[in-house]
């Protein structure tokens, strides 16, 4: 190789061993054709510190059980579909890093609470996307723009709604939440802060609208503000606090 | 076999109904009752336990001498109604929150409801008709005080 003869030169770099772990994975699988019940299966795989979750789940399913079902896209916290249970909270798992993780003990994954379980990590999201589509989650203005102009808005009216703009429906708050374990009859956190982001946007002319329907007896009200959405936003969205806002305008009846 | 089909935006659950709206009240009624509340108690518990004798003065008289002045009687009764109703109200929200099954709920919240109601009945009849000395007793079933 002609490059070899460069290497000659400066001394051969020592390279750096990087410390890998072996981290134990406690699965819980379910085959809807199989098993009457979930269970918990455990893997072993050897991890870097830097590795993610969604690492430790792409080892398993390439080289230990191919059966291992996942939903994942873009890898990298932006699409919201790894969201699941890692040690009792919900996280991506794309954003889950072991060494954020004591990996002195087995680390539990399991799919996210609320909704209904399809298979291994996958559950049906239809219900949550349901609740969403009900907010009507789109721009209701009531007037056009005038002939080539845009809709302007100040810095600080986008300001007023952009926490909220952040949401990836991932799901992770709606599935945290205490209230919609029950039945699952109450909107969900993720709802009511895309609800949010129209309502108290000044270009929007639908926020009755949103207001009336969140002032259901499942809506707003039945937030116990508990926190766990806020603690399980992976976009780090005020959840408990859109939520509050959204009690106070429906109580003032104008955003 | 035909099918029907929903309008384009029909919404899944019918708008609420006009009319009172109690969830929003409940609401509002646990956020205000709760501030109320923390100077009912507080005060009741300082009148009670630490000014003059303290805990060592509470007895059937100075419960008697409380209920004598009407002040006080407002005092426990506002305090009875705002703290039941605000406890009743939570017990509720818990049954909505972990109860399954319609016909389980209903009879939860009606078990909450009946007991509400009948504490706060029969506390505020005490509040009000409370006689420590009732006239034509004999001697011997009154507190010891009357008979001065």
């Amino acid at each position: 190789m002609s490059t070899a003869v460069l290497d000659e030169a400066a001394p051969a770099p020592t390279p750096e061993v990087i410390e890998s772990f072996t981290v134990t994975l406690i699965v819980r699988r379910y085959n809807p054709e199989v098993d009457e019940q979930p269970k918990w299966v455990d893997y072993d795989v050897e991890m870097f510190a830097t590795d993610r979750i969604l690492d430790a789940l792409h080892k398993i399913k390439w080289e230990q059980d191919g059966s291992l079902t996942f939903r994942r896209s873009c890898a990298h916290g932006i699409c919201g579909s790894d969201a699941m249970r890692i040690n009792g909270r919900n996280r991506l798992a794309c954003k889950t890093l072991i060494k954020d993780l004591d990996i002195s003990k087995p680390i539990y994954v399991e799919a996210i609470k609320g909704l209904p379980l399809e298979k291994d990590l996958i559950v049906d999201m239809d219900p949550f996307f349901e609740s969403f589509r009900e907010v009507q989650p789109f721009l209701i203005p009531s007037s056009k723009p005038g002939a080539g102009k845009e809709r302007i808005q100040s810095v600080a009216d986008r300001a007023r709604f952009d926490d909220t703009t952040k949401c990836i429906l991932c799901a992770a708050c709606t599935s945290s939440c205490p209230i919609f374990w029950t039945d699952g009859q109450y909107f969900g956190p993720a709802a009511i802060v895309n609800a949010h982001r129209f309502i108290f946007d000044s270009r929007d002319d639908a926020a009755k609208v949103r207001l009336d329907i969140l002032n259901d007896k499942e809506g707003v009200w039945r937030c116990r503000t508990t926190f766990n959405c806020t603690d399980a936003c992976p976009r780090g969205i005020q959840v408990t606090q859109a939520i509050a806002e959204v009690k106070q305008a429906i109580m003032r009846g104008k955003p | 076999m035909s099918a029907t089909l929903d309008a384009p935006r029909t919404p899944l659950r019918p708008a609420r109904k006009k009319g009172v709206n109690w969830e929003k009240w409940g609401w509002i009624y646990m956020r205000v009752s709760g501030v109320v509340l923390v100077v009912l108690i507080f005060g009741h518990l300082f009148m009670n336990l630490i000014v003059g004798d303290g805990v060592s003065a509470i007895d059937f008289a100075f419960v008697g001498g409380k209920w004598a002045d009407p002040f006080w009687q407002w005092w426990d009764v506002a305090m009875l109604w705002l703290a039941l109703i605000h406890g009743g109200n939570g017990m509720r929200t818990l049954v909505n929150d972990y109860a399954r099954g319609p016909k389980f709920r209903a009879a939860l919240k009606l078990a909450i409801l009946a007991a509400v109601a009948i504490l706060i009945l029969l506390g505020t009849l005490v509040v009000f008709t409370f006689e420590p000395c009732p006239i034509g007793q004999p001697a011997d079933l009154l507190p010891s005080f009357c008979a001065a």
